[in-house]
């Protein structure tokens, strides 16, 4: 019996074809193959041949020829490209400051303890989790020249006595796809920074209260300060969001009224695909990239700094 | 939490909670009673007198039907889960695999391709597709759910890659050591030991992978082109706007039923989700 009990315990020999995977720079190796080859596939090689593409004068169905940096000089040149660009960094400035402020707030809101606050939380969270272009048309049909509620509403309080047309003006159309981002981000900001908030020791809070340190001291000098971390993360993955958001403005505008309201995504999109001018619309989405690249290395930096304090 | 009188409580607590709620939810309320009501009612002006926009005596599922019968809504439906379950399945398997490597084994140039790999996570679509499509035109692949199931790993991989980094580097070194010394292969140990502890990061890591290949919009955008291939954001965005006339009934419907499969997902696991959420923030 017990002889029996060993030999039934007694894990067979590795197979042959795990031998060479017991050195572990092969396993390591046989394990990154898959994402490497496809992140090599699917990113690496679009962005040299984006690179290449936008140094020619390349459109669908056309191979073009050497060009230079004309592209980049003609969007240089180009009125659009430049509001384009202007709204992306109003867009991604005004955005983010609402949704750090809000977010914080609601954060700060549901770190309470109240009824319903699992129910709540997951409710809260509807926005960011819902298909981004899908929703967006809710808030285009309650923005509706026409039938919007928003107009009925503000009529029927009496703040306003005509229609606005929300849209149709481009600093209200500004205004609007602005308020739609915020409504997007502020979840995904609330629920990180909840989670933040909840890795804080509630005595450390506690203890400041009893040396007599009032609620706005106590957070300025407290929280704040360890949310940092969390903060700063949070805020690098929304601007890199928001810099290079498209679903918004093309569903709410599509860039319009007369170009008034295109980010680099969208303007890219409407040369690169709209018009067919591959090189351009590669030569827009690609003028993205320094500024992409500055903020992640800023955060890389601060993230280092922070690691090794 | 707030000391002193009940007021206190009312304007520093309830007011901004109803107001947050109400900003947040108002759009999806308005979602659901729009595909619900009749066009004679829809098309009202906002002026008009005796008009309720809030809420409707004489509900209908005609918008539904429309959407059923008139388009290729079903259609969409099927593609946007196909193409969400085999990429998310495609995004795991690499993820957990380069996860494992890159916080439990030592090899040459493992910092190098960490970093490497969440440079990636901060890569947008928007940067790229240009440049992709032509790429996915020349192998090929346009106008098939390929050219998404391949595509949208780019963008998941990196983040459950970072999300299994942190799960895996929580499981203690001793277990896999035990297994090690009772025979197991380094393979057998991580297939069988180390895996099966971390299954809770996989979950989070599949469900917020299976709702942002949900959510996906320009690639599909630019790489599909006939209607019966489309994604539903795709399909409701190009086939039920005809020049300017927007069916609002029809579009309200589809953007309520496209989004019931991913809201049914979330609140089975909104822990999950949420764990997915904040850990793919703190790495």
């Amino acid at each position: 019996m017990a002889v029996e009990a060993i030999t039934t315990y007694t894990t067979p020999p590795p197979p042959r074809r795990h031998r060479f995977l017991e050195d572990e720079r092969w396993l390591a190796f046989m394990l990154l193959v898959p994402t490497v080859v496809l992140l090599g596939l699917f990113i690496a090689y679009p962005f040299v041949r984006g690179i290449q593409l936008s140094v020619t004068n390349a459109r669908v169905g056309v191979p073009g020829d050497f060009v230079g940096f004309a592209n980049y000089y003609k969007i240089w040149n180009d009125s659009i490209f430049r509001t384009a660009v202007y709204n992306t960094f109003l867009y991604t400035a005004v955005t983010t400051v609402f949704k750090l402020g809000l977010g914080l707030w609601l954060a700060i809101l549901l770190n309470r303890d109240f009824r319903a606050k699992a129910f709540t939380r997951a409710f809260i969270l509807l926005p960011f989790i819902i298909p981004t272009v899908l929703s967006t048309f809710a808030w285009r049909w309650m923005f509706d020249p026409t039938f919007s509620v928003i107009n009925w509403t503000l009529y029927h309080l009496g703040v306003i006595t005509g229609r606005i047309n929300w849209l149709g003006d481009p600093d209200l159309a500004m205004i609007s796809i602005i308020v739609v981002n915020i409504w997007r981000g502020v979840p995904f900001f609330a629920i990180s920074l909840l989670a933040g908030l909840q890795t804080i020791s509630p005595e450390l809070n506690e203890a400041a209260a009893i040396d007599g340190a009032k609620p706005w001291h106590r957070f300025w000098h407290i929280t704040w300060p360890l949310l940092l971390p969390v903060t700063m993360v949070v805020v690098l993955f929304s601007v890199i969001q928001t810099l290079a958001d498209f679903q918004i403005v093309y569903v709410m505008t599509g860039g319009g009224p007369a170009n008034a309201t295109h980010l680099f995504a969208t303007y890219a999109y409407q040369i690169g695909v709209g018009t067919g001018l591959l090189s351009e619309g590669a030569a827009i989405s690609l003028a993205m990239f320094p500024v992409l690249l500055l903020i992640v290395v800023v955060q890389l930096l601060y993230i280092r700094r922070v690691e090794t304090r | 939490m707030i000391e002193g009188a009940k007021w206190r409580k009312w304007v520093f607590f309830y007011l901004p909670m109803a107001f947050f709620l109400l900003f947040l939810l108002f759009p999806f309320y308005w979602m659901i009673i729009t595909s619900f009501r009749p066009d004679g009612e829809l098309y009202r002006p906002w002026n008009s007198v005796n008009y309720n926009p809030f809420w409707t005596t004489k509900p209908t599922l005609e918008h539904v039907k429309y959407l059923f019968e008139e388009t290729l809504f079903s259609a969409w439906l099927w593609n946007t889960t196909f193409i969400a379950l085999v990429s998310t399945a495609i995004s795991l398997i690499c993820g957990v695999f380069a996860g494992y490597a890159l916080s439990r084994l030592n090899f040459p140039f493992a910092g190098g391709l960490g970093t490497g790999i969440f440079i990636t996570y901060l890569v947008p679509q928007t940067l790229l597709f240009i440049p992709l499509a032509e790429i996915i035109r020349n192998y090929n692949l346009g106008d098939t759910p390929w050219s998404l199931i391949l595509t949208y790993p780019t963008f998941l991989i990196p983040f459950c890659t970072w999300l299994m980094m942190g799960y895996f580097k929580a499981v203690p070194k001793e277990l896999e050591e035990c297994a090690r010394i009772d025979g197991a292969s380094r393979w057998q140990a991580m297939l069988y030991i180390i895996i099966p502890v971390a299954i809770p990061g996989i979950l989070s890591a599949g469900i917020f992978a299976f709702t942002l290949s949900w959510n996906e919009f320009i690639y599909a955008l630019v790489f599909l082109s006939s209607p019966a291939q489309k994604t539903v954001p795709v399909g409701v965005t190009s086939e039920l706007i005809r020049g300017d006339v927007f069916f609002w009934g029809p579009l309200m419907a589809g953007a309520l039923l496209g989004s019931i499969p991913v809201a049914v997902v979330y609140s089975f696991f909104v822990e999950h989700y949420v764990s997915g959420l904040t850990g793919s923030v703190k790495g």
